[in-house]
């Protein structure tokens, strides 16, 4: 893996499209998928991409010691996903400087054949998203693996292989405590916001305050 | 050892390991390719899908290791808290400077505030508690006393109309806390007609350094001013409102936005019994409306949580499994399997299902399995108009209550007898319970040991409380009507399609009003325990697929917890009294409630 993400991270602009082959033959191990999160201590670490064609590993580099959120989402979404991005864009305006600082945010394809780095970054920049905020592809046993063991999947198979009819959760977390909860996309900006604020040590209030007036 | 399973037919399924069945399981892609009609398909109703298919034989978790049951004893006489004095004084608005959480103001402090009884509970955790002598002792959370009598969890607290409660919680729990739960609490007093700022409403939770989001400020206590006054006391204006609206049977518990059922699974929960003149609690009252039912040390509260424990044997709870952990081992006031030794005379037992998830239908049978008869005298802890006789099984959803009579003096000293649960769910299914099943699983044993010290004088009378009267066909026809779908929807539970938003409400309602909701599921695979905060409703009528069903005669009284399942509306009855403020409705199944199934509204 580390002879990969070398290769990739010398690539330059050119990693997006030289990725596709990477991404879709996926981690070097492969992994049984489970319908199952078996807990928080299961996370895998499996490589995933970002919109910016950067490889990173789930758990190392996402996920530990920090606090996370992730949703599910496709670019050819017309059903709730152009909605939850326009609400977690709120959030992540509320959020402000924390984004990328204090809190991360990804969100993840259900959809990887279809969603390239470069097809995410072309969603990026028409939901007009901040840095800070990370969308995600890879190899589809890997997308599946992190999506199982988020829990974002259906106990039910018929709906859970249904793409759209994909969760609508967003799962957040705060890895230093291993506290974890979720919020609805769809509810208020301020409720998932508060839900975050929840899980942040360094908040005494969790309702959205406007940033004071110098 | 076989009883000391939560082993039913549906739950000895192969395949109940983890990772390393996986690899034979279909991966999504390949599943579809041979089945891409699949994508367009209809969602069928979960009820027609094969849960033994090779797809669904993945069991999430591990069952609980082996117990061996009957090792402990529950105390023959229920711990109860002691009144305290607090130190500082209680406040009517919020005692900031003090330390109090940043709560609204308390409203009708002037009338009962200078004759409340102070109380003081403390959320704490607990560090060595033995669920079980099979599994080691560990950390659980709890109220506690001021003074905490460490042989027992979360103490009953025993209170009386017309005598107010200031009970002062504190929040002492461990703040840099890691794993499931969430050190931040908001304790709801399940059922009591009060005040919204004492109601524990979800987006109250506190701790000295978080505030929720409806808090102004973080704190390391909050004080709850319970007035114990009946519903209807604007109505009546006779200093304690409507003696019929009586409750008797709450329990109080965390509350917390997004972390009701981690936090309860680590052990917050706790019964409060309210009495009055006709149900004093006292056996032996020579007042002559009292009812004399069975009372304290006989008038004895059971708790039912389902849990699940890992390999060593410590409390599991897995928080992103988005079904949430159907427990196997079913606790009882703390204990796995304990022993409860009677008297040779009447016993009030007062049933609760503490959840999170798991259903029962409990039983009362002889070693031989054959079932015993008791009376069945409240359900959701409101007395019903008359005693229901002969009865011979209590089925409670999360939150429900059903306090029976069992007289032991009909068993010859000796007698062993068991509370046995014959109600199953498929293995890990969390989503509604399936069959009833003989034997069942005996969840507590009971020693008919000793006879009574004094003779039993308590009495179960052929009328306990009148119901008021309901409207008329034409006042009921005039009321106003909301009607609430609760339904699956995105791997979260929606009402009317909507999720938590604890900042807006969904209804406002004017103060006295009066309104018919209509509780409807569409069944899409899940049974809901609804409840509704504040005060408690009549079930006007029930349809199932169109039909009208025959209520239950133990559901034709007052409840604040309404199972709506299958294509079911339930239509209830409720009243909007004496207190203004913000309120929530959502589903009792835990993970249900903490995934969105909940909504605000508003008395105004």
């Amino acid at each position: 893996m580390n002879t990969r993400r070398k290769l990739l991270a010398g690539m330059g602009m050119g990693v997006a499209a030289l990725g596709v082959a990477a991404w879709q033959r996926g981690s070097d191990a492969p992994q049984a998928i489970v319908r199952s999160s078996a807990g928080t201590k299961n996370f895998p670490n499996v490589t995933l991409y970002t919109h910016e064609g950067q490889p990173v590993k789930f758990y190392d580099d996402l996920i530990r010691g920090k606090l996370v959120t992730f949703n599910m989402m496709y670019a050819q979404c017309e059903r709730t996903c152009p909605v939850s991005t326009a609400n977690l864009r709120l959030v992540q305006k509320m959020l402000g400087e924390r984004v990328g600082r204090d809190v991360f945010m990804y969100s993840i394809s259900l959809q990887p054949e279809m969603d390239t780095p470069q097809r995410l970054r072309e969603y990026v920049a028409r939901h007009h998203i901040e840095p800070g905020w990370l969308f995600l592809t890879g190899a589809r046993a890997d997308i599946d693996l992190v999506r199982y063991r988020l829990g974002f999947y259906d106990p039910d198979p018929l709906v859970d292989f249904n793409d759209a009819n994909h969760t609508g959760m967003l799962r957040v977390g705060n890895d230093a405590l291993d506290r974890w909860t979720m919020a609805p996309t769809l509810t208020a900006p301020e409720q998932i916001l508060s839900t975050i604020n929840h899980v942040d040590m360094a908040m005494a209030h969790t309702a959205y305050r406007e940033p004071s007036v110098v | 050892m076989k009883s000391s399973f939560l082993v039913t037919p549906a739950d000895n399924q192969p395949g109940a390991s983890i990772d390393g069945d996986a690899a034979e399981q279909p991966s999504r892609r390949n599943f579809l390719k041979g089945s891409a009609a699949l994508m367009v398909a209809p969602l069928l109703p979960a009820s027609a899908k094969s849960r033994t298919s090779d797809e669904d034989a993945v069991a999430a978790v591990p069952a609980s290791p082996p117990t061996v049951p009957w090792q402990e004893f529950l105390p023959d006489v229920i711990g109860v808290l002691d009144a305290n004095p607090l130190d500082p004084s209680p406040t009517g608005t919020a005692n900031i400077a003090g330390g109090e959480a940043g709560r609204p103001s308390h409203q009708r402090w002037n009338e009962f505030a200078a004759r409340a009884e102070p109380y003081e509970l403390h959320a704490a955790q607990r560090e060595n508690w033995v669920f079980s002598p099979s599994y080691p002792a560990q950390p659980v959370w709890t109220y506690q006393a001021k003074e905490p009598d460490l042989s027992i969890l979360s103490p009953v607290v025993f209170a009386h109309y017309g005598h107010p409660v200031l009970c002062r919680i504190y929040n002492d729990l461990p703040a840099n806390h890691v794993g499931f739960g969430s050190p931040e609490i908001s304790t709801h007093l399940h059922n009591l007609h009060c005040g919204s700022e004492s109601d524990g409403f979800p987006g109250d939770y506190y701790s000295a350094t978080k505030a929720g989001p409806t808090l102004t400020s973080p704190g390391g206590f909050r004080d709850h001013l319970y007035s114990n006054i009946y519903a209807g006391y604007d109505e009546l204006q006779n200093g304690i409102g409507d003696y019929r609206e009586a409750l008797g049977t709450l329990f109080y518990h965390d509350h917390t936005t997004d972390f009701t059922a981690p936090n309860i699974v680590r052990g917050l929960v706790g019964f409060y019994c309210l009495f009055d003149e006709l149900d004093s609690g006292d056996e032996r009252d020579p007042n002559p409306s009292a009812l004399r039912l069975p009372s304290h040390p006989y008038d004895y509260p059971l708790s039912f949580s389902d849990r699940r424990f890992d390999a060593d044997g410590m409390l599991y709870y897995d928080q992103v499994n988005p079904d949430g952990v159907l427990g196997d081992k079913v606790v009882v006031n703390g204990k796995i399997e304990p022993v409860l030794r009677v008297a040779r005379r009447k016993y009030r037992l007062r049933l609760l299902n503490a959840g999170p998830s798991r259903f029962y239908q409990f039983y009362l049978v002889r070693p031989n399995n054959v079932i015993q008869p008791f009376t069945y005298i409240a359900n959701d802890g409101n007395l019903l108009e008359r005693p229901l006789l002969n009865q011979t099984f209590v089925r409670l959803g999360v939150a429900e209550r059903g306090d029976i009579v069992v007289d032991f003096s009909r068993y010859p000293r000796g007698t062993e007898l068991y509370l046995v649960n014959r109600l199953t769910h498929v293995a890990d299914d969390t989503r509604r319970p399936d069959r009833v099943v003989a034997p069942g699983v005996r969840v507590l044993k009971v020693v008919v040991d000793r006879e009574p010290p004094e003779q039993d004088l308590s009495q179960l009378p052929n009328f306990l409380r009148p119901l008021r009267p309901l409207p008329s066909t034409a006042e009921l026809a005039a009321l106003p009507v909301r009607r609430w779908v609760f339904e699956r929807r995105q791997n979260m539970w929606a009402i009317n399609g909507q999720f938590l938003d604890i900042n807006v409400p969904r209804a406002q309602i004017p103060l006295g009003g009066m309104e018919i909701w209509e509780l409807a599921s569409v069944d899409n695979g899940w049974d809901h325990p609804i409840h509704i905060h504040f005060e408690e409703g009549r079930i006007l009528s029930k349809t199932t697929d169109g039909r009208n069903v025959v209520i239950p005669a133990h559901e034709r009284g007052r409840k604040d917890v309404f199972v709506v399942n299958g294509r079911t509306t339930i239509r209830v009855l409720l009243r909007f009294r004496d207190y203004k403020g913000k309120y929530v409705m959502h589903c009792h199944n835990l993970i249900h409630e903490d995934h969105s199934m909940m909504l605000r509204w508003d008395i105004v």
